[in-house]
């Protein structure tokens, strides 16, 4: 679209971001309260972040819960990326449709149905729950994120690259390890990333499918938060969103530097040398 | 050239290949699609005091006919209770018109903020693509939460409006429906933007220009050329937050009141606080059945616009 | 890529014509099926060793399917494809010994220009200062010796378009495939790069297979061109032999400009052919032996170049002619165009090769032009 900014357009953007903005800069601002009241303001203050440290329950959910984002993450890539090949690369093949709709459906499904069915399943089944269950079921659920997200980038992915490596004498199974898996990188790692906090972010499945020992943050969080709006979750909350925001801010930064190679990559090019 | 178009994959006979299909395929079978099967199994049983808490559990060491006998035990009764007992069927028109609602609300509020970010300077867009998703990797959790010390009744809404003076007693805004909506809004937001951001940039700009030769003033080539056009985004964006707001479970069960009914909230308090299994799960079968019309057309929506790329 | 004098080698090269020659690349009765579309109809072909072959043809016409199924990226759904007496069915195409020029060059792009030139030479594990010496002669080839250690993207057209060559040639393949491979060039680029491309080929006296949609190129770079339609072959032959004779009116309405008369054929001499054409209003006299039988229905087909157009009537009485009216003129520089209509409402294309500077028009619009030609300068068509 046009460049050129409107009153009106600028305007929408603004209190658009401002809304989406400002009730997490004021939990983040309400995390350095010295005061136990949210409305008033008690001065600054780390002392919410001092007595996370002390909370024991607390760390132990923070560290399974990175545990667990960490693995289902990574299994569901590794299944995620492959569903992705089987979706952009098979064609059309028995049961195409209903293994298109699985992944799909899991996108929009509401967790609390996901969450039981997985439950009810592991019953049947006889397993004991805990940390391997709720693992099992955030595979599920992400990996249909990443599928969509390598799919994407799949899509865009010249043939003819895979094509002139094989005419250069270089296997199939090789050709995908040395020409596709590095030119599809970066839509896998976004996979990565997203199945990451996904996993990190799941309160519903994980309550259905959890066992003894194996509560998340987000069910430790939703526990306190019930009874009310403490600072230590606004602590807790914050060091969450600095987390992530950081890795998001990395993997653009990256990208922007990226860009900038290419852009100067182009310069060079147009003149000849 | 149109052969390109349908060039056979190659080495088609290598056995490794159907491995690739095969794993995915059987995850999706056995953790996704057959346990709606075993949901619609427990919906059709008796609650009991047992681990687990229903009956009959299915069990092979009976030999066919202790199988057909615990076969025999499954009644449709959960489903009369669903029928019967009005706050059920209340809970589902009451989640279907908090998600209609809703939808309408945040297309409403994603378009013009949409609109506006497609028609900033191009080296601007990526940075503000950028902001609509940075909330949305954070926790969906942490966010609902903010929003209970803005809207409670010594929240900072409350605080604001008493200094300025507009009001001189608080509002109850949280515990009531009107936070469900806001919180709702603020959560799926982005899910609407991105779609419409995504078909309202690609458009070709000589279009609204050829318009405008052609005599059309602004406005009414918004609704004449730029609004169809962005319907692919638009129709994408509301299946997307429609289906999930239908089943949601934190946000009513944070920022709602007992007078907020919404079905993923019966269901859980049926599992967890009821321990009554058969009829969460024929909660669960009933709304799934109620979403699969808007699911299958939402996937529709999608292969569709696959296509068109 | 100044080489020794070419011109004696290809004037005498037609092993085509060679009974005593084995066909290098055959195609035996080749049919490719996509669904319900017929890519490739009941082809054969035969291709010889050291040949420039040119398959020319409009998109969908399935001479990129022809190519592909040399270069193993589709099996035929019947038929043979064989190279050196080798059949080729169900060999994958990573062990074929053909190489493929990609029309989007399909360089790698997380590779330097001289990982993409080994790469072919490293997967048949070839002794590493034997890959480094044949990467150095490839570069100094395509003279991108400098450019090596470069990614493809930071490289113009031209330069990537070299490094796809040279990346094909690394591996010495018995068959050079290029699929429409100076399409990205530009105009002036692309027709130094076919002459470049001509004497690579004779320098190397590799077998050379080339897809394009485009004439010119293929009648610049190619010994022998086969003119396909809808996947069926039409005409192969020589580039002349294609231009002068063709043998139906697709594909001389496919090469240059043309114009086509319709009618039907009189009884003549033998040695020649006589038309008789409702178009012209006369009958059109061509020395040429046609088999078709008297009364059926002909065309007859002549350049607009052989046609010679002029104010005065024509002396010699044996030669064809018709009057007309100068109708429309198309100033090409080089050449004009003119459209001469005749009294029965027939256009006729004549070219005037602008040999002066233009000060005055000799002929212009509105005048009364006789158009001639020799008994020699068209061809009759049956198809």
């Amino acid at each position: 679209m046009r460049k050129g900014q409107s009153w009106f357009n600028t305007t929408s953007v603004a209190l658009g971001f401002a809304f989406l903005y400002a009730p997490i800069i004021i939990l983040v601002m309400y995390s350095f309260n010295d005061s136990k009241l949210v409305t008033v303001w008690g001065g600054f203050s780390t002392r919410w972040y001092f007595e996370l440290l002390q909370d024991q329950a607390m760390l132990d959910a923070a560290w399974i819960t990175l545990r667990l984002a960490f693995v289902s993450a990574t299994v569901a890539t590794l299944l995620g990326t492959l569903a992705a090949i089987t979706l952009v690369r098979f064609g059309r093949f028995l049961g195409r449709s209903v293994f298109s709709g699985m992944i799909y459906a899991p996108l929009v499904m509401p967790d609390v149905i996901t969450g039981l069915s997985l439950l009810l399943l592991f019953v049947a089944l006889g397993v004991d729950r805990g940390f391997w269950t709720v693992t099992l079921a955030h595979v599920t659920l992400t990996m249909c994120f990443v599928a969509i997200v390598v799919q994407s980038r799949l899509v865009a992915f010249d043939r003819n690259l895979e094509e002139a490596a094989l005419d250069l004498g270089c296997p199939p199974f090789k050709t995908f390890l040395v020409i596709t898996l590095p030119l599809i990188l970066p839509g896998v790692i976004a996979g990565w990333m997203l199945a990451f906090t996904l996993s990190l972010d799941d309160l519903v499945i994980a309550s259905f499918t959890t066992g003894p020992g194996a509560t998340t943050l987000p069910m430790k969080i939703f526990s306190q938060v019930k009874f009310g709006v403490t600072p230590e979750i606004n602590a807790i909350s914050t060091i969450l969103i600095a987390i992530v925001a950081t890795g998001v801010l990395i993997a653009s930064l990256v990208g922007k530097r990226r860009e900038v190679e290419r852009q100067k990559a182009e310069r060079l090019a147009l003149r000849g040398g | 050239m149109a052969a390109t178009d349908t060039v056979s994959p190659p080495a088609k006979r290598s056995g490794m290949r159907w491995l690739v299909v095969a794993i995915p395929f059987a995850w999706l079978l056995i953790f996704f699609l057959i346990p709606f099967f075993n949901v619609f199994k427990i919906s059709l049983s008796t609650r009991a005091r047992a681990l687990p808490p229903y009956k009959p559990v299915f069990d092979l060491s009976e030999g066919l006919s202790g199988l057909w006998s615990q076969i025999q035990q499954l009644s449709p009764a959960t489903y009369l209770q669903l029928v019967s007992d009005s706050k059920y069927w209340q809970a589902y028109l009451s989640s279907l018109q908090i998600a209609l609602i809703s939808t309408v609300l945040i297309l409403v509020v994603a378009y013009p903020i949409a609109y506006g970010m497609a028609r900033t300077r191009a080296e601007w867009r990526g940075a503000l693509v950028m902001l609509v998703i940075l909330p949305f990797w954070t926790s969906f959790l942490i966010r609902v939460y903010a929003w209970i010390g803005i809207l409670g009744n010594e929240g900072l809404l409350n605080g604001f409006l008493l200094w300025t003076g507009v009001i001189d007693r608080p509002l109850t805004i949280l515990t009531t429906n009107w936070a469900v909506y806001i919180g709702i809004v603020y959560s799926y937001l982005p899910f609407m933007i991105l779609p419409l951001y995504a078909t309202l940039e690609k458009m070709d700009d000589t279009l609204l220009e050829a318009a405008a030769d052609l005599g059309c003033p602004p406005i009414q080539a918004f609704w004449k050329i730029t609004f169809p056009l962005s319907l692919p985004g638009v129709i994408a964006g509301c299946f997307l937050v429609f289906i999930p707001i239908t089943g949601e479970f934190v946000i009513p069960e944070l920022l709602g009141g007992s007078g907020t009914m919404m079905i993923g909230k019966t269901l859980w308090y049926e599992f967890f606080n009821n321990r009554n299994w058969p009829l969460a799960s024929a909660v669960a079968v009933v709304l799934l059945l109620i979403l699969v019309v808007p699911i299958v057309l939402f996937q529709n929506v999608l292969q569709a616009n696959e296509a068109k790329k | 890529m100044v080489g020794p004098a070419i011109g004696p080698i290809r004037r005498s090269f037609a092993p085509w014509n060679d009974p005593g020659v084995k066909p290098f690349i055959e195609f035996r009765h080749v049919t490719k099926r996509f669904g319900e579309f017929v890519a490739v109809d009941d082809l054969s072909l035969q291709i010889y060793e050291r040949e420039f072959f040119a398959l020319l043809g409009p998109s969908g016409c399935g001479k990129t399917t022809l190519m592909r199924m040399l270069g193993g990226f589709d099996e035929p759904t019947d038929g043979q494809v064989l190279l050196d007496g080798q059949d080729l069915g169900g060999i994958p195409p990573y062990r074929r010994p053909t190489n493929m020029m990609f029309q989007s060059y399909a360089l790698f792009p997380h590779m330097s220009v001289w990982d993409n030139i080994a790469f072919g030479l490293r997967q048949d594990g070839t002794p590493k200062a034997e890959i480094k010496a044949r990467v150095e002669e490839m570069l100094a080839l395509v003279k991108l010796e400098k450019f090596a250690r470069r990614k493809p993207q930071q490289l113009s057209g031209g330069q990537r378009q070299r490094v796809a060559l040279a990346r094909s040639l690394a591996k010495k393949p018995k068959v050079l495939l290029l699929d429409e491979p100076l399409g990205a060039l530009d105009k002036k680029l692309r027709e130094e790069t076919q002459f470049e491309l001509t004497d690579l080929q004779m320098k190397l006296g590799m077998t050379f297979l080339i897809v394009t949609h485009d004439q010119e190129e293929a009648m610049t770079v190619a010994d022998r061109i086969a003119v396909m339609d809808q996947g069926r072959i039409v005409q192969v032959a020589t580039p002349a032999e294609i231009y002068e004779q063709p043998n139906s009116r697709y594909v001389a309405d496919f090469i240059g400009d043309i114009n086509i008369l319709e009618g039907h054929l009189a009884p003549a001499p033998p040695g020649s052919t006589r038309l008789e054409c409702a178009a012209t209003g006369a009958n059109v006299e061509v020395r040429q032996e046609t088999a078709a039988p008297t009364g059926g229905q002909a065309w007859f087909a002549i350049r607009p170049e052989k046609v010679r157009i002029s104010l005065d009537a024509p002396t010699d009485p044996s030669v064809n002619a018709v009057r007309g009216e100068v109708w429309d003129i198309g100033y090409l520089g080089d050449v004009s165009i003119y459209h001469v209509r005749l009294s029965t409402g027939a256009t006729l294309k004549a070219t005037i090769t602008n040999a002066t500077r233009l000060v005055e028009r000799p002929i212009t619009w509105e005048d009364k032009v006789w158009l001639t030609w020799s008994h020699d300068a068209g061809v009759i068509l049956t198809r």
